[in-house]
């Protein structure tokens, strides 16, 4: 059967609509696998044990340049602290938009500056947490860089918990109310639970965002050259020590030491999210 | 709350003094007549009665006088010209009737006539739901359920639902079925496993499902979800069960399954079934009203109601003439 001239049409047009979607999905992918093979080629020579193992060295003495074991462990550390402030306190916060406010003013107001404080630029907040935590204390520390980053983690995870619990169906709320359940109840039992997967790839998008994160600690919790575990003083984080000896060095010793940086900074967001994944999916399995 | 204080402004005779801390809406009751307002003078405060030719009910003092049968059982629900408002717009226009106990009670009518309201206000699920307000009384045991001192939690562990869409939660079949002992704090596992056989047996789902308790519920068929939903909603011993057209998504077989069921559960519990489904209602159930754009046109015996209604509207319609 013969296909009119407007079934030919609208199939083209169908076509042409398919043709776009595929090359521009191609492109992304392409310019991603583009900058992560330009990476690895350059970054992966660089990376030794010695990188895992040491501090950096100073130009000139035994051992340059060293490696990064300060910066990973840094990172680690501000990540698991601005988590700890910044999860609980973006979760709750979606918690009350999506089942506790139902259209109340606040709740208006509170999506309002979550959305804006999405947007500000991080150095913003890494300004502020210079006037509040680092003035005050006299010198960059730790605890201000991750407040820092837990600044801008809030607004991420809250607005991402809000969305995902409005997907959950109103059905399972009825449900769970109509058997007896109070509100909390359902929320820690139902709700959550069926929910769990999307609001911990929200979580871990803002735990990527932050962990990649440089200008905030820079005002913060600055930088130091060795192993720190306390908090309360100037903080090593991969990220800052990626800058300095990028930016900052004359030598291609630290540069070459930078790209491995960069390599391993990708490789930790993978690996965390690989392994939180894996958690959450062994812990919903069980039930 | 400032919402709530605008509600109570261009609403009076509403309570305000009902609205809580926003941080606990599902046990707020949304709009309680202040108690001393007088529910309506053509009420006897029983409730039992209503004549008088109230302009809404215009069969109401028939209906009430010719199916004498139901002034013989004993009630579990009484409901009193019982109002109900979505926002502006009135769906129930005060319905007084009052439900047998271990009967099988039917509300029947054409969509949008205001079944499901009713039913969803025995429980007080309509609580929920922002905008809603009501008037008028429900007693349940002749407590009134709006009252301050009802705990609408014990309220609704005591009155089991079954919804139109079989909703089994995200979790394992076993956990369905205990959810209502799980959060009541049981942790006895051999509590919890008597719990869960017997009522699966009772939903008639045990044999299917026995070797498979472990696995998600979202992997059962649609007619099982539906018989574990009714399973979930007898494990926590309820007086009443209310079922929201429960067999209206599923096909015949199923269907027949869960008015075995129904048909069953009798005697054990006081069923009230809201159905599209004239056939199931008469089928399976002992009472059936017949309502009608948010009113309650006719409520008697099932077999009267189908084979010799004392109204025109009811015999109109349960005869499909319209509807």
């Amino acid at each position: 059967m013969a296909m009119t001239a407007y079934e030919t049409y609208t199939r083209t047009k169908s076509q042409i609509m398919l043709g776009l979607c595929v090359a521009f999905t191609a492109i992304i992918i392409g310019v991603l696998g583009l900058v992560t093979g330009y990476l690895v080629s350059i970054g992966y020579k660089s990376v030794s044990v010695d990188f895992f193992t040491r501090n950096p060295v100073p130009a000139g003495a035994d051992g340059f340049p060293g490696g990064m074991l300060n910066g990973i462990v840094g990172t680690l550390i501000l990540i698991g602290l601005a988590s700890l402030v910044g999860i609980p306190t973006g979760m709750l916060t979606g918690i009350y938009l999506a089942e506790y406010s139902s259209g109340s003013r606040m709740a208006t107001y509170v999506r309002f500056i979550a959305d804006v404080l999405t947007g500000v630029p991080s150095i913003v907040v890494g300004i502020l947490g210079y006037e509040l935590l680092v003035v005050p204390l006299g010198n960059y520390n730790g605890f201000a860089g991750a407040l820092a980053l837990a600044f801008i983690m809030i607004p991420l995870v809250a607005r991402t918990t809000e969305e995902m619990l409005l997907l959950v169906p109103r059905s399972y709320r009825e449900a769970s109310v109509a058997l007896g359940a109070t509100k909390a109840t359902t929320i820690l039992k139902v709700v959550l639970p069926a929910a769990a997967g999307s609001v911990i790839t929200g979580i871990m998008l803002a735990i990527a965002r932050v962990a990649g994160e440089t200008a905030p600690l820079l005002f913060t919790a600055l930088a130091s050259r060795f192993l720190v575990t306390n908090p309360i003083r100037p903080f090593p984080s991969l990220t800052v020590e990626i800058y300095n000896n990028a930016a900052r060095s004359p030598y291609p010793e630290e540069h070459r030491l930078a790209w491995a940086g960069i390599l391993i900074l990708l490789l930790l967001i993978f690996a965390l999210n690989l392994i939180v994944r894996m958690t959450a999916r062994a812990l919903t399995g069980k039930k | 709350m400032v919402k709530a204080q605008n509600q109570s402004t261009d609403r009076p005779g509403i309570n305000p003094g009902q609205s809580h801390a926003p941080a606990e809406p599902v046990v707020r009751s949304i709009g309680v007549e202040s108690r001393s307002a007088p529910l309506s003078e053509n009420i006897t405060p029983n409730g039992e009665s209503v004549r008088g030719g109230k302009p809404h009910t215009p069969h109401a003092d028939q209906v009430a006088d010719v199916h004498a049968e139901l002034a013989g059982e004993q009630h579990v629900l009484g409901i009193e010209d019982f109002k109900l408002y979505y926002g502006k717009s009135r769906a129930l226009h005060g319905i007084t009737m009052q439900i047998p106990a271990n009967k099988v009670t039917a509300l029947i009518g054409p969509s949008g006539c205001g079944k499901s309201t009713l039913l969803r206000s025995f429980n007080r699920l309509n609580d929920l739901i922002e905008s809603v307000r009501t008037e008028g009384r429900i007693r349940f045991h002749g407590q009134d359920i709006h009252d301050r001192r009802v705990d609408v939690i014990r309220l609704r562990k005591r009155m089991g639902m079954v919804f139109q869409k079989s909703n089994p939660f995200p979790m394992s079949i076993f956990e369905n079925v205990v959810y209502a002992l799980r959060i009541s704090g049981e942790k006895r596992r051999s509590v919890l496993e008597e719990v869960c056989e017997k009522s699966l047996r009772g939903a008639a789902l045990w044999d299917e499902v026995k070797d498979r308790l472990n696995q998600s519920a979202l992997g059962m068929s649609g007619g099982q979800q539906q018989r574990l939903c009714i399973a979930r909603a007898i494990a926590a011993e309820p007086e009443v069960l209310l079922m929201d057209e429960p067999c209206s998504a599923l096909d015949p077989v199923a269907t027949a399954k869960i008015e075995e069921l129904i048909y069953e559960l009798r005697g054990k519990f006081t069923v009230v079934i809201v159905t599209h489904n004239m056939q199931q209602a008469a089928r399976c159930s002992d009472y059936t009203a017949f309502m009608y754009l948010g009113r309650l046109v006719e409520y008697g015996p099932t077999n009267t109601i189908f084979l010799n209604p004392h109204l025109k509207e009811t015999e109109a319609y349960v005869t499909g003439r319209f509807g």
